[in-house]
């Protein structure tokens, strides 16, 4: 038996046969050759066209699930298509190289730069430059790569180094995990198994020249540790943590698809906090009980003019229809300040946190506020919709914006529209004067939802940002908790009910405090749920 | 030619993503676009230029827009850097 250590970079337990997988080294000499420039442009060519097509079909086979991981082979054809990079190479080519140093020549240099710059981040990208480097001299030599598509079942792949595209090429079915000699946990490919639940340990020192092809292999993806051969004990032990875990997440799930109660009887509410309908699948897959933050700021951003009603409308329905009969939670425009659009021409601000955002904005701007105010309410008939102004620092705002809300509603019965006349409408308590003042605010709202993130900034007056200042960020603080208590008692002495929305909402160590205050909702990301179900259960 | 520079506010800087992002924005434009940084000069339609720069959160990167739509090109860069890119912080 022998016992490795590593860097763990994506969790889990694999037990599986160890597929040895050497990449041969590509040599390129440094002579110049006789071959014409025209000939080597066109084989350049020619080359350039079949890398950009795997490199487009490793993003579209990632894109379904992945679509975030998958926006880097969108950088990778940016960088073989790169002017500068191009030109380079055609330089060489005039100087005489070979046509495979010349590419190479020309990509090295770029490697050099990345490699000499500061952030670790940043010289991880010059391993996606090899990776496409390596790509294009294999076309251009006519060296084929390895398929890592059709490996046997249960194989845990064992290689020197894995480049973004092994790790998107990879059969999810039948590699059960991978262990690399060389790599960090910022490297894409990294990042890349985390993304596809693929355990895999980075950085085993002297791995090749320790593992044989059929070694039984066990990886602890947890904790960095490779057991190559391992002995019936270390074994027995492993296969009974990894089932131990599969059970876990098999009855987390199951039991998040139930309400949660605490042991004295009380339910909580756990929904989600989601950006755009994208997210409605992941939300439901993972037990929300509804939504208690819808952001609609993803409607108004990367765009030239305001979204229309019908676009919003549209958006609205059909989240709530999904979740019906669950509420779902929409938060009026919290724009302006740090976030600008160019199409509102909103003031420069010296404040921008401080400044002219969210429900100040759209009591300046009514035809945008009334826009969407109309989208929600037409919206409101076909599912349970509840709708929540945003950066409420007195009531007065309250009352304006209910004024606004009534004339849309009087708009709508004119022209004999169908909306939920018995709209429920609340506030987000995230300024230290709301949470002071929610004995008053509660006669003119539905519910309170407070937002940590931004009640913390508040109350500690520190730009959550800032890195220089983090050590203010402290939302489990006795100054943070009192706000929560009073906001939470205000809405109870009025039978009415308070969330909470921020971070702190998912966060194991605060839902227990919440829970105490007497939270009634907790709404955070949708894989957050689990687990905190879990939790509300043992209070 | 216009110029204005901006300061970099998204968490890891100008990296892969960011950077993809601003040269796909920056190719739609017909004008030159250039990028400095500490006398570092890159065109903005080049990602390993782009990428070159290290420019981190914080740094102060000079536009310079050169040609018909060069105004248009300037306040895009300007909305892409206020939102970070698309990043969530």
């Amino acid at each position: 038996m022998n016992t490795m250590n590593g860097v763990g970079v994506s969790k889990g337990i694999a037990i599986g046969a160890a597929r040895v997988y050497y990449k041969e080294k590509i040599e390129v000499n440094s002579g110049k050759d006789s071959v014409s420039p025209q000939d080597k442009e066109a084989i350049l060519e020619e080359s350039l066209k079949k890398t950009k097509e795997e490199i487009e079909s490793n993003y579209e086979s990632l894109k379904k699930t992945n679509q975030q991981e998958a926006e880097i082979f969108e950088a990778h054809l940016l960088i073989l298509e790169d002017p500068t990079l191009q030109e380079k190479i055609k330089e060489n080519i005039k100087s005489g190289y070979n046509l495979a140093y010349a590419v190479k020549s020309a990509f090295d240099g770029f490697v050099e730069t990345l490699k000499n710059l500061q952030s670790d981040y940043m010289k991880e990208r010059a391993q996606d430059l090899l990776d496409i480097l390596d790509s294009l001299l294999r076309n251009i030599l006519n060296k084929p790569k390895v398929d890592l598509s059709k490996l046997p079942a249960n194989s845990i792949l064992v290689a020197e180094d894995l480049t973004p595209s092994d790790t998107a090429t990879l059969d999810r079915k039948n590699v059960l995990g991978f262990i690399t000699e060389k790599g960090g946990p910022t490297s894409h490919t990294a990042i890349l198994a985390e993304a596809l639940g693929i355990p895999a340990v980075v950085g085993v020192k002297a791995l090749l020249e320790n593992v044989d092809n059929g070694d039984e292999i066990i990886l602890d993806g947890t904790q960095g540790g490779v057991y190559i051969n391992a002995d019936d004990d270390i074994k027995g032990r492993y296969e009974h943590l990894k089932k131990e875990i599969e059970e876990n997440d098999r009855l987390l799930r199951e039991k998040a698809k139930e309400f949660s109660y605490t042991k004295s009887g009380k339910r909580i509410e756990v929904v989600a906090n989601i950006g755009s309908p994208k997210d409605v699948d992941n939300a439901l897959e993972m037990g929300a009980e509804g939504v208690g933050l819808y952001r609609t700021e993803f409607l108004f951003l990367d765009r030239d003019t305001p979204p229309t009603e019908d676009e919003q409308f549209e958006a609205y329905k059909v989240v709530a229809e999904r979740f019906k009969p669950y509420p779902i939670i929409i938060r009026t425009l919290d724009i302006g300040g740090d976030k600008q659009i160019s199409y509102l021409n909103l003031e420069h601000e010296l404040n921008p946190f401080l400044g002219v955002r969210a429900i100040r904005l759209c009591l300046k701007e009514t035809e945008l506020f009334k826009t969407q105010l109309r989208a929600i309410l037409k919206a409101s008939a076909y599912g349970n919709i509840l709708i929540m102004y945003p950066m409420i620092a007195i009531k007065e705002e309250i009352i304006e914006a209910n004024k606004v809300i009534n004339e849309v509603r009087e708009e709508l019965r004119s022209k004999n529209v169908t909306f939920d006349e018995n709209i429920k409408v609340g506030i987000m308590v995230e300024i230290p004067s709301a949470a002071l003042n929610a004995e008053e605010l509660v006669d003119y709202v539905d519910f309170f939802s407070i937002g940590t993130n931004d009640l913390t900034q508040y109350t500690f007056a520190s730009d959550r940002t800032n890195e220089n200042l983090s050590y203010l960020y402290r939302p489990l603080d006795s100054p943070v908790l009192k706000l929560i208590k009073l906001t939470v008692d205000a809405s109870h002495m009025k039978g009415k009910w308070t969330g909470v929305c921020g971070e702190l909402a998912g966060d194991p160590e605060a839902i227990p405090i919440l829970v105490n205050l007497g939270v009634d909702e907790l709404s955070m990301s949708p894989s957050k749920i689990p687990e905190a179900k879990r939790i509300i259960r043992t209070l | 030619m216009k110029t204005q520079s901006f300061v970099i506010k998204n968490k890891v800087g100008l990296h892969a993503r960011p950077a993809a992002v601003l040269v796909q924005a920056a190719n739609k434009f017909k004008s030159e676009i250039k990028l400095e940084k500490d006398g570092n000069e890159v065109s903005a339609k080049s990602i390993l230029g782009v990428l070159s720069l290290g420019a981190e959160k914080g740094t102060v990167v000079v536009v310079t827009a050169n040609g018909v739509d060069e105004e248009e090109a300037l306040k895009t860069i300007e909305e892409l850097v206020n939102n970070n890119f698309g990043d969530p912080e």
